[in-house]
């Protein structure tokens, strides 16, 4: 009998095991699915609330405007001006500026690297190669904002005499910093998880040994390094602390890399904080998030 | 002997061939420069920040609060504002991460519809970029949770908890690093061998026993790379507290849960950003810069000290 009663409490105990585990579990998709319902909500108003809309519509952030009848229309964001504009291209010329820099910084160094750790590199060098990848992403990203904010700034304007010191070289570098270890560790993944039988078998057919990486291993690991770019891109387009720091956030547009940028991440970080709750410039903010966390998921 | 001539210059031909550098030459040293580049960027950054911010670092420096605007003084508030979030992060992330990966591990099969789904939500929290992730904190911890708390709790008008407190930048924080406990957790569990959860079945444990006598203690070291990891990403992100709570200057140390804090990163951004005269808190900044990278850089050698103790039991089982 007692036998029979500790079984039947030990079943219950299961149950209610097993449950919690499972409701925990779902923590990860539910905080998922209301990141994307509450960004959402917030930045629907855009599209139906007529008092935001008498200050923002979708057009209005695409379309010139001008500041008052007869004024030169012009892209420009400027939300709290009396007439607020909120034209999105000086931000997304900015933002797509130190992405470029970034990655063209990034790229070559962090494939590079790749290439040379996996099939160049000794043992030992490797063990160099290695940690020091892994302390490179360790550094939190305010500590890279700092460090191009305070040196990489005078150092680049000593270099090239650059007329404002924060632009979109300088923030596009400090980015590519941040981009190189996620690069790396990818391509080279990608790299080494190259089934031995395909070099094997060109190195039987007499290929040397730069001929079997070129010929044979790097094409085949071609789609990880394309993902490892991609996704360092997308890291490029979210980092918030570097640009914020880095860039000078100056809504400006140019072609010169040499001027100073203001991105969509860093706009939002500085703008939050003092909008109104509910109002145009919140929902335009949101509206972005939604944009941003789309460009993401692809 | 005719054959042996010939053996050799066949041998000689080929390792001849295999060894020919000329053609892998120029590719090896283009890829060289790239790794002597990275290395060397790493060296200038620790080593700047070491050497302009070895001076500061004194005891003073890490128990006083700042003074003077920020000018002088420690940067103890900080320090405790950081230990304090990530502490409460950790106690949040933790179980829920850790219950994620035996679920998905021990309860159901990898290619079930639920596990999949779970595994591409947790991909996606991984991609967000952190903003959101403040954002989010923002809008549905203090806003919808911290303001309905208050709604139906307290009746002053003045916010209680629907206001930036260090809870809700430590939930904010530990959803960011969600991902990281689940995957070196998961990492863990699938080094233990089946057999021996098999032992344990056949000696009549159930599976929860089995669990926790079996399974949890052999996945500590993941778990504990996971904590790290978790405490790491913490510890240096910014843009997830910016909005949810830590404070430019506290005179005080957080003592409730729904008080503000001051934390190493956010501390840094400010004095970088915001000083009035940067060249007064550059001693200060670079000292706080070391200190910080000094936990983190501590944090990760120990990770990787427990993901070598993992990989090597993997090896020997």
């Amino acid at each position: 009998m007692k036998k029979y009663n500790f079984k039947k409490q030990s079943r219950i105990i299961e149950f209610i095991g097993e449950k919690f585990i499972a409701i925990n579990a779902f923590v990860a998709l539910a905080a998922v699915l209301l990141i994307f319902i509450f960004i959402f909500k917030e930045a629907l108003p855009i599209f139906y609330d007529e008092f935001i809309q008498e200050e923002v519509t979708i057009e209005k952030m695409i379309v010139k405007q001008s500041f008052s009848e007869g004024r030169e229309a012009k892209f420009s964001w400027q939300p709290n001006s009396d007439n607020p504009r909120y034209s999105l291209l000086p931000l997304f010329i900015g933002t797509l500026k130190a992405s470029i820099v970034a990655m063209l910084f990034a790229i070559p160094l962090g494939v590079g690297g790749a290439i040379y750790s996996s099939q160049f590199a000794s043992k030992k060098m490797r063990e160099v190669i290695k940690p020091a990848i892994e302390m490179l992403s360790g550094i939190p990203s305010v500590v890279l904002g700092f460090f191009a904010l305070i040196v990489l700034a005078s150092i680049l304007q000593n270099i090239f005499g650059f007329t404002y010191r924060l632009n979109a070289i300088n923030a596009g570098i400090a980015l590519g910093i941040a981009v190189i270890p996620i690069i790396f560790t990818i391509s080279e993944d990608a790299l080494t998880s190259v089934p031995e039988s395909l070099s094997d078998a060109a190195l039987a057919l007499g290929a040397n040994k730069w001929q079997v990486s070129s010929t044979v291993i790097l094409p085949a690991a071609l789609p990880g390094i394309a993902a490892g770019i991609i996704l360092g891109f997308g890291r490029a387009i979210g980092e918030t602390m570097i640009v914020l720091m880095a860039s000078g956030n100056a809504a400006v547009i140019s072609a010169s890399f040499s001027d100073s940028i203001r991105t969509f991440s860093a706009t939002i970080a500085s703008e939050l904080a003092e909008v109104v709750f509910g109002s145009a410039h919140y929902s335009v903010l949101f509206f972005w998030v939604v944009y941003f966390s789309y460009s993401h998921l692809s | 002997m005719i054959q042996t001539v010939s053996q050799k210059q066949v041998h000689q031909d080929i390792t001849s061939h295999f060894e020919k550098k000329s053609s892998g030459i120029i590719p090896r040293t283009i890829t060289l420069t790239s790794v002597i580049i990275i290395i060397s960027i790493l060296a200038f950054i620790v080593i700047d920040i070491f050497y302009n911010g070895i001076g500061t670092i004194s005891w003073e420096f890490l128990s006083s609060p700042p003074k003077n605007g920020m000018e002088s003084g420690g940067i103890f508030p900080a320090i405790f504002g950081t230990v304090a979030l990530v502490f409460l992060m950790t106690i949040a992330v933790i179980p829920i991460g850790v219950m994620t990966a035996l679920y998905l591990h021990e309860y159901r099969n990898s290619t079930s519809k639920v596990t999949r789904l779970i595994r591409i939500a947790i991909n996606n929290l991984a991609s967000i970029p952190s903003i959101v992730f403040g954002l989010f904190g923002l809008g549905f911890f203090i806003g919808f949770i911290g303001t309905g708390i208050d709604s139906i709790f307290y009746s002053s008008s003045r916010p209680v908890w629907g206001q930036p407190a260090i809870v809700w930048s430590a939930l904010t924080m530990s959803l960011l690093t969600l991902p990281v406990v689940i995957i070196s957790t998961e990492e863990a569990l699938r080094t233990i061998p089946q057999e021996m959860k098999d032992a344990s079945y056949a000696l009549g444990a159930t599976k929860l026993q089995t669990i926790r006598k079996i399974v949890l203690p052999q996945a500590m070291p993941g778990i504990l790379t996971g904590a790290i990891l978790a405490i790491n990403r913490g510890a240096g992100e910014v843009a997830p507290i910016m909005f949810t709570g830590a404070a430019y200057y506290l005179p005080y140390l957080p003592h409730k849960l729904n008080d503000q804090f001051m934390e190493m990163g956010y501390h840094i951004f400010v004095m970088a950003t915001q000083s009035p005269d940067i060249e007064a808190t550059k001693p200060i900044l670079y000292g706080t810069v070391l200190v910080l990278l000094l936990l983190t850089f501590s944090l990760n050698f120990m990770a990787i000290l427990f993901r070598y103790k993992l990989r090597t039991r993997k090896v020997r089982t």
